[in-house]
């Protein structure tokens, strides 16, 4: 399927999910629809370049504070200057740009370190733009800051069914994206860094161009995700904003989805998004992160090619029986021979 | 007159360990040169050096008459010098076929744009010059070890280099596995393209050698016809006599 | 800022007198991250684990922290040991430690934390001893125990650390195993006991590493996270496996963040070592004594 036909139809499937939330008649499926789709973004945005490229970010948390504090920045400028108030839309593309810039630059600086030194200087770099944000007190420095949300939004109702929409067209544009991505040359490119990247030099591949691609789209998509959400959580504080808890997620939902395709960032997010809104309504909040730690240890150790790769073996066993086979080893190929490039385990160091 | 590849005083260490030590190299083009050594002379280093994985510190080298001193592995491939790597490096999450789209999609593609369907067929042909067609659209995990280093070998060819620096890529190899990317080397040399063959096994290199190139220690220490060469007293003495 | 000397040379005392404490907490990392290459960014949630239980103990019977956290050393080795057979199994033979392995460790980091939450709640615990309170005074200068304790038994552990490590066949094994498995199997050793053994160590040291912590302050479960940069800026400025190395480098971050504290106030301070871990890595990523 061609990509333009696979953006329209999932608009339509979009338009479906607004209509579904509508029909529930409560609001509050639209304030956790918002997380759910937040975390789409996330994790489709964080599996560029880590399922992709196999460049592990621990600093998801930064770009989306990035993109939500470029809100809180423009809100109180807006403010002080008494100025119209800017469209959602607009403060999603600047969020989404400072967060590409933040990419670029951290891609720049760190791209030359492999694996593990890369993960920590990730972690290392949101640390710092953490302390530098909470030491800016004209966004409310470790305070905090509130933004006053509207109540209504023309013809679609409360503001919170605006912001749920907004999320899910960008949730939609992440997930074409990444699907773009995947079927260009641009995705063959990820492929070989992921898989070896001394031999995708010598094969022409320039890696160090398409890391920084890699990172600056990610980056700008995170930034995306994080701009309205001064709006959607009304009190602004550094500390859960830059929190470790969006790493741990957006790594944990494409692992546990499955790292291979746009497909697995998607289910990733919506069953540990969902269950996580479950268990927040039912037990507590904290017990949140417990549940994502335990899955992903587990999906890590059972799973490494997560549902995806679950659902692959499951089909391919059905062949192989079919055919008479029986199919032995730990990793089978995540999928079936095809022209489009697929991923099945690490490439072995 | 210059070469398709001129090295001139290379010098790379390691800390304290000289690797390689003021090699100057004058390869032209069409030339079917063997370059042996014993273990640990510097060979996979002196090819890491000429393909931008690895710096040297001191000297420079010159391909197609320009110096490539600085630019990146890509780059150089881009201009027409590929490698195969001693221990094959496919791209383990890539069919055969995908693997040698590779090149072709980022170094190929950017001298000359080609339409999807025509960059298929070449893979095709890729794969079938090295007799992998059946395989295409497998794993590189399902390949036996001669089947892995002639992917490494049809990757290197679909660069489209004009000098290909073949790395060992007979190691193991029974007799006839090893005529057959003989074979495929001599073929491309036929086509243009200027090999440089990096062997322990003699026969193979004295069969297909024009000239002959022997590495000790980080130096060069013989440079000739390999007949000549192979008689030089200090060459046996340093190699052929252990 | 007005430059006092006294709050200067106070400022820098205390700063060395942490980094002995640091170089405690990061010596686990020095010998699985500098030594075996496992990256274990869950480190500082044993260390807040070895914290809880040195409280437990000592609000229940009273004994010393420290004391106790030695005594528990035998079950964080185990730990450690059955943390290494499972990362070993499910990653390292598969080579698949890059990513899956480094999330492996990203989910213990987070199980523990919470874990700790939903049993202890995030209230501040602290223990007593007798050494918490007094503070020794020199003139202008200020020494308080609670600091100069842990950091004086840290200093003793890295020592007999390093001690094992050069001296031993077991330690000089350790050493070698990042270097060259084969040669270990030809001396018909198991590479992987080896790493097993050098794995539980490297969690060992967490609990004494949490009876300092509790010591020096008090502690809920999500202070592990400030230490991740820390003690991977110290391993990796120190030069990744080298234990002196890591003592000076926790004592230099320890002495900057005190100094940055002391005249920029505390909430510039964790920008320091993360902005220390950067450069290094940026500049040097052999570090000061580079491997």
């Amino acid at each position: 399927m061609r990509t333009l036909p696979f953006f329209l139809i999932s608009l339509v499937v979009g338009a479906a999910v607004f209509g579904a939330a509508v029909g529930i008649g409560n609001e509050y499926a639209f304030f956790a629809g918002y997380v759910v789709l937040q975390y789409i973004v996330l994790s489709t945005a964080w599996n560029i370049l880590g399922g992709y490229c196999g460049y592990v970010n621990f600093g998801t948390a930064a770009f989306f504070a990035m993109g939500a504090y470029s809100t809180v920045a423009i809100y109180k400028f807006i403010a002080d200057h008494d100025l119209y108030r800017m469209p959602m839309p607009v403060l999603v593309l600047i969020g989404g740009a400072v967060s590409a810039v933040v990419g670029f630059g951290m891609g720049y600086l760190t791209l030359r370190l492999r694996g593990a030194f890369f993960a920590i200087a990730t972690l290392a770099l949101a640390v710092v733009l953490q302390t530098l944000v909470v030491n800016w007190d004209y966004v409310g420095g470790s305070r905090g800051a509130y933004i006053i949300r509207p109540e209504t939004f023309p013809l679609i109702g409360s503001y919170i069914r605006y912001l749920f929409l907004i999320m899910l067209l960008l949730a939609i544009a992440a997930l074409t994206i990444a699907r773009l991505i995947e079927r260009s040359r641009l995705g063959f490119g990820f492929a070989t860094i992921r898989d070896d990247e001394l031999a995708a030099e010598a094969s022409g591949v320039p890696t160090l161009r398409l890391k920084l691609i890699a990172t600056t789209i990610s980056g700008a998509l995170m930034g995306m995700a994080g701009a309205p959400y001064p709006y959607y959580i009304g009190y602004l504080q550094p500390d859960s904003t830059f929190g470790l808890d969006y790493a741990v997620n957006s790594i944990a939902m494409p692992l546990i989805g499955g790292t291979t395709s746009w497909l697995g960032p998607l289910i990733g997010a919506v069953l540990l998004g969902s269950l996580q809104q479950l268990a927040t309504v039912t037990i507590s909040s904290a017990v949140n992160l417990l549940i994502v730690g335990c899955l992903l240890v587990a999906f890590v150790i059972i799973a490494p090619n997560g549902i995806i790769g679950l659902v692959h073996k499951y089909i391919q066993r059905k062949d192989d029986d079919f055919i008479g086979r029986r199919h032995v080893g730990l990793d089978a190929p995540a999928a079936p021979p095809e022209p489009a490039p697929s991923a099945t385990a690490d490439n072995p160091p | 007159m210059t070469g398709l590849l001129e090295v001139d005083k290379l010098s790379k260490r390691f800390g304290g360990f000289v690797a390689l030590d003021g090699i100057s190299l004058s390869v032209p083009a069409g030339e079917r040169l063997g370059l042996i050594g014993p273990n640990g002379s510097g060979k996979s280093t002196l090819v890491n050096c000429i393909c931008g994985t690895l710096r040297n510190e001191e000297g420079s080298v010159r391909f197609d008459g320009r110096p490539i001193d600085g630019l990146p592995a890509h780059r150089r491939t881009h201009i027409g010098l590929a490698r195969s790597f001693q221990l094959p490096r496919p791209f383990v999450s890539l069919s055969l076929l995908d693997n040698v789209r590779i090149p072709l999609l980022y170094t190929v593609e950017a001298r000359a744009h080609h339409s999807a369907q025509h960059i298929d067929e070449l893979c095709h042909g890729l794969l079938r010059e090295v007799g992998l067609a059946d395989k295409a659209r497998r794993l590189p995990r399902d390949l036996t070890q001669v089947e892995m280093r002639k992917l490494e070998l049809a990757r290197a060819m679909a660069a489209e280099p004009k000098l290909l620096i073949a790395d060992e890529a007979m190691a193991g190899l029974t007799h006839s596995e090893i005529e057959d990317i003989l074979t495929l080397l001599v073929r491309l040399n036929e086509q243009g393209v200027t090999v440089i063959l990096i062997e322990h096994i003699m026969s193979a290199v004295m069969s297909f050698s024009r000239r002959l190139v022997v590495l000790v220690s980080g130096r060069k220490i013989a440079d000739g016809p390999p007949e000549a060469v192979m008689r030089d007293p200090e060459v046996e003495r340093a190699y052929l006599g252990q | 800022m007005i430059l006092s000397f006294d709050l200067l040379i106070n400022a820098i005392i205390s700063g060395v007198l942490i980094g002995g404490f640091y170089a405690a907490v990061t010596c686990g990392v020095s010998i699985s991250f500098g030594i075996l290459d496992i990256v274990n960014i869950a480190h500082p949630a044993f260390v807040i684990l070895g914290s809880y239980i040195a409280y437990i103990i000592n609000a229940q019977f009273g004994f010393d922290p420290i004391l106790v956290s030695i005594v528990v050393v035998p079950a964080f080795y185990a730990l450690g040991a059955g943390i290494y057979q499972i990362y070993y199994v499910a990653f390292e033979r598969r080579g698949q430690e890059s990513l899956r392995g480094l999330a492996f460790f990203f989910g213990l980091l987070f199980i523990t934390e919470v874990s700790l939450v939903l049993y202890f709640g995030v209230d501040y615990r602290y223990v007593q001893a007798p050494y918490i309170g007094p503070t020794w005074h020199f003139g202008f200068i200020d020494v308080p125990m609670r600091i100069l304790v842990p950091c004086v038994v840290s200093l003793l552990l890295i020592a007999f650390l390093q001690l094992v490590l050069t001296r031993t066949f077991i330690g000089r094994a350790i050493m070698a195993v990042a270097q060259d498995q084969l040669a270990l199997r030809l001396m018909a050793v198991d590479p992987i006991r080896i790493k097993r053994i050098a794995f539980g160590i490297s969690i060992a040291t967490a609990s004494l590493a949490g009876a300092f912590l509790i010591i020096i302050q008090p502690v809920e479960p999500s202070v592990g996270r400030d230490y991740i940069g820390r003690i991977f800026a110290i391993c990796v400025l120190g030069g990744m496996g080298s234990l002196p190395g890591a003592v000076i480098a926790a004592m230099l971050i320890g002495v900057v963040e005190s100094i940055t504290s002391t005249f920029y106030g505390p909430s510039w301070a964790p920008a320091v070592s993360f902005g220390f871990l950067l450069l290094t890595l940026a500049v040097r990523p052999a570090g000061l004594l580079g491997r």
